[in-house]
């Protein structure tokens, strides 16, 4: 039972999580464009969920304190009050509340006295909004009142009224939708004369999900609005509800039909009517005679099309069982109602892996079964075994699809740091994202998360100047950050620059003798310079704000890379801005490999970075006059022989065979591979070879081929940064 | 005199290196295979014989034999891969281990098993657990967690011959 809750619990966290998520997003947009109803209703929605789910839960400090957004949300919904940076400020401040007394609630703590006294703080000003709003809560409220009045009077009118069958659909109250609203709205549009109440729908008490609206309305209202504008009324339930409005004086078979669609008892309904005063007895009397003359087909058409929504589900998707909690039940519909909403399902990622894993062993034992089969040289067999291969590689292709997430999502986060930055300081800064729909390992795009906040933040604070002294240089106001998102020859490059003042190279050359970290009179590269800030400890901020300039953050930014095995360069022009590239591997998906034997083993490239083979000329062969660098077509194509560098004898086998260059793009340049055999191209299954092999360089992987062993995955950009490194020592060893 | 960390009667899993019998926790033992084909990786010290495919996982294997000074384990009929599950740095980890073969399953007591001796051995004293009797027979229990620690495998390039010098 409290492992149920938990699970519960943890649902809703991560569901949580994922809305505040959300409310950034619609507030930010809503500060950029304050008329957009889109975002406020996303908004009110968000806000609604968590406030319903914190109940269902247990989380009462959360629950409490998003009604109060949730009453000032609801009154800027309405128009009642204009929204104003300053309650964007307020919202915000909310927001980050909530998200607070969430991770409490995650990690089992109470809150403490600060967290307690700052949600008053924040309730009071919250409630202030809501006091001050011109009409306040006493408008609905009175006006609730009002339409029970007419209700209970039942005061008869004449047909010149219209008629509004409504029958909320079951979802209502989850969507963030309260009837008594739509009523209340629909009082500025007429007058309503008539108004009953129907909750025949409520099913009984065990099987009611008191979040579940079961409500029904039956209104006749005076109005000189056209058809057109009753219905924009409803236009935010219109889906889930059942909504029929009939115009005055219309025909007795618009009744009628009237009747049958609607789900309740038709004697009932004509009582409604005639007691509304939409129809008169007569009438009423004929419309009745003329239903029952419908054919019995018709009926039983009706009796199905009655079954409200809100019955089939409870009936079918939630079984009653005894030992689960009610509130588990309510967890999982609203959770049916989200997946629907998005298109999306929620799956654990171990599952993920496991099926990814599963794959992977289907695709091995498929390569096997084909490699017997063509043995066997029957054809049937071997047609069937061929399907089979091409079905499961399109299994394999969809399953590691599944593990891909685009990185827009943590992108958009950072809106959010570059506002609260610019706000806080003399400095406007926008932030430009462009490839959100790049696509990457969702492990990958967890982890690349705490780095680009890094970046992000140096690049707001260090990189960006403020007005003042952006004016000064001729620059625009606005400073601005990019982050972009690209695939590169089998790599994922994601971008951060600024086009704030750039590196000041001789800062941190300065710095960096200071440290010891280089000698003085060494001369380096802008590029080796600047690689010097993802050392730890460094920093050339002069004070340390409340942001950076601890000299922490790029040691960690550099850590969290190398960990994924990427790479991270810094590329600076003075006074025109910074760019912080990160190149990072497309982990766990399935590359198109390109296999190669070098000494006896097999090793596989990843196809996007291969460019062309050619021959090794005999030149080149002969180890005494060995250049390193062959013609190709007239440029210098240096090369690198993957035999010495991963060390292995060189294979006398081949000694009399050709030898072949696998020409290979990196980072712009083109760099030849010197391998023994071409074998051709490959689909591999990239699997890690784990913690034991974490320091190997040069090979970022291994994949399992059809006959069941394993090949190695080439690093390519770790095999030329280790060959330059080496060239580089032995360069300066000989220059001592 | 018994060994400390030692205090119920265990199984445990006897195997061949050369002459000498060693022993491992069974809890420790996931399986025994056949010794296959292992793709060896680059820029590794040489008792990492590499990588063999363990239904669709990648596994290290790794020659005991070499790890404790002796020569490299030659392949015969009787030459296995015992797979173990170890922690390393608080991460389970599935490791192969080469044996030349793999002898039986042993209960022994705790007073059946003595401190390592301080000297007379070939391999560091840290990796034994225990001598455990059997008839006029010395097993060496191995503590695998220590044998196979982050250090002793350390895979940074350059220390290659460090592995030798066990």
């Amino acid at each position: 039972m409290d492992n149920v809750l938990g699970q519960v619990r943890h649902t809703f966290i991560a569901e949580a999580r994922e809305l505040l998520q959300e409310i950034e997003n619609a507030l930010l947009a809503l500060e950029a464009r304050p008329q957009d109803n889109e975002s406020i209703n996303t908004l009110f929605r968000a806000v609604h969920t968590i406030k319903g789910s914190s109940g269902i839960v247990g989380m009462e400090t959360v629950e409490r304190f998003t009604h109060l957004v949730e009453n000032l949300l609801s009154i800027v919904r309405d128009g009642r009050i204009r929204v104003t940076n300053r309650i964007i400020e307020l919202l915000l401040e909310s927001r980050d509340h909530i998200a607070l007394l969430v991770e409490l609630a995650a990690e089992e703590r109470e809150a403490d006295k600060d967290v307690l006294a700052r949600g008053a703080h924040l309730g009071d000003r919250l409630n202030a909004f809501f006091a001050s709003g011109p009409e306040g809560a006493m408008v609905s409220e009175s006006a609730s009142k009002k339409t029970d009045d007419t209700a209970a009077q039942g005061r008869l009118a004449s047909t010149d009224a219209w008629h509004l069958s409504i029958r909320f659909g079951p979802d209502t109250f989850r969507s963030g939708m309260d009837p008594a609203s739509f009523l209340t709205y629909l009082t500025r549009l007429g007058d309503i004369t008539s108004l009953v109440t129907l909750f025949d729908l409520m099913p009984a008490f065990r099987e009611m999900d008191p979040e579940s609206c079961y409500l029904g309305f039956e209104i006749d209202l005076k109005s000189d609005f056209d058809k057109k504008t009753l219905e924009d009324v409803f236009e935010f339930v219109r889906e889930d509800s059942i909504i029929r409005i009939l115009p005055p004086h219309s025909r007795l078979e618009s009744y009628i039909e009237l009747i049958n669609d609607l789900p309740e008892d038709a004697e009932l309904l004509g009582e409604i009517l005639l007691k509304g005063g939409a129809l008169s007895q007569t009438e009423l009397d004929d419309a009745l005679r003329l239903q029952s003359a419908e054919s019995a087909m018709a009926d039983s058409e009706r009796g199905e099309a009655a079954q409200p929504i809100g019955r089939i589900l409870i009936n079918e998707g939630m079984v009653p069982d005894v030992l689960v909690d009610a509130a588990l039940e309510k967890q999982t519909q609203t959770r049916v109602h989200k997946s629907r909403e998005s298109g999306t399902v929620r799956i654990s990622a171990m599952k993920l892996d496991a099926l990814v894993n599963l794959v992977g062993e289907l695709v091995i034992s498929s390569a096997n079964v084909n490699q017997h089969t063509r043995r066997l040289k029957d054809n049937g067999l071997f047609e069937a075994a061929s399907n089979m291969q091409r079905l499961v590689e399109d299994v394999r292709d969809t399953a590691m699809k599944l593990r891909m997430v685009p990185i827009g999502e943590t992108f958009s986060r950072f809106n959010r740091t570059v506002r609260d930055i610019s706000s806080g300081s003399d400095k406007e800064i926008g932030l430009v994202i462009t490839g959100a729909e790049t696509e990457l390992d969702k492990l990958v795009v967890e982890k690349i998360n705490d780095p680009l906040m890094h970046l992000v933040r140096n690049a707001a604070d260090h990189g960006i100047e403020g007005r003042a002294e952006r004016n000064a240089v001729g620059k625009p106001v606005k400073g601005s950050i990019c982050l972009n998102a690209c695939y590169d020859a089998g790599s994922v490059v994601i971008t951060v620059s600024d086009d704030g003042r750039g590196l000041d190279r001789e800062k941190i050359k300065e710095k960096a003798v200071s440290l010891g970290l280089i000698e003085a009179d060494k001369t380096l590269s802008d590029g080796d310079i600047y690689k010097l800030i993802f050392e730890p400890g460094f920093s050339t901020a002069q004070e340390v704000t409340k942001l950076s300039g601890r000299g922490v953050g790029m040691d960690v930014v550099r850590r969290n890379i190398d960990s994924l095995r990427g790479t991270v360069g810094v590329d600076s022009v003075s006074g025109k801005g910074t760019t912080v590239s990160i190149r990072l591997p497309l982990t766990l998906a399935i590359i198109d490999g390109f296999m190669v034997h070098v000494a006896g083993s097999s090793y596989v490239i990843p196809l996007e970075m291969v460019t062309e083979c050619v021959d090794l000329p005999d030149s080149e062969r002969n180890a005494d006059k060995r250049r390193g660098y062959i013609n190709l077509r007239g440029e210098a194509l240096p090369y690198i022989r993957l035999t010495s560098f991963f060390d292995c004898a060189e294979t006398p086998g081949y000694s009399g065979a050709r030898e072949s260059i696998v020409i290979v793009r990196h980072a712009g340049r083109l760099i030849g591979l010197v391998v023994d055999v071409l074998e051709g191209e490959m689909q591999a299954v990239i699997k890690s070879l784990g913690s034991v092999y974490r320091d190997v360089r040069g090979i970022s992987g291994a994949t399992i081929m059809g006959d069941g062993t394993v090949a190695l995955i080439v690093d390519v950009p770790a095999i030329v940064q280790t060959v330059e490194e080496e060239i580089k020592t032995v360069g300066s060893a000989q220059r001592t | 005199m018994a060994v400390p960390a030692i205090t119920q009667t265990t199984q445990y899993l006897t195997f061949r290196l050369e002459d000498e019998v060693f022993a491992l926790d069974i809890s420790k033992v996931r399986e025994v295979l056949d010794f296959t084909t292992v793709t060896k990786v680059p820029r590794t010290p040489d008792f990492m014989r590499g990588v063999i495919n363990l239904r669709g996982s990648v596994v290290p294997v790794v020659d005991m034999r070499l790890k404790f000074g002796m020569t490299m384990t030659q392949k015969t009929v009787n030459t296995c891969v015992i797979i173990a599950e170890i922690s390393l740095d608080n991460e389970k980890i599935v490791l192969g281990a080469l044996a030349d073969s793999v002898q039986e399953v042993l209960d022994l007591e705790p007073s059946q098993i003595e401190p390592p001796p301080r000297i007379g051995v070939r391999l560091k004293t840290e990796f034994i657990m225990g001598m455990g009797k059997q008839g006029d027979q010395f097993i060496i229990i191995l503590d695998v967690d220590k044998v196979f620690s982050t250090d002793e495998l350390s895979m940074v390039s350059g220390i290659k011959d460090a592995a030798h010098g066990v």
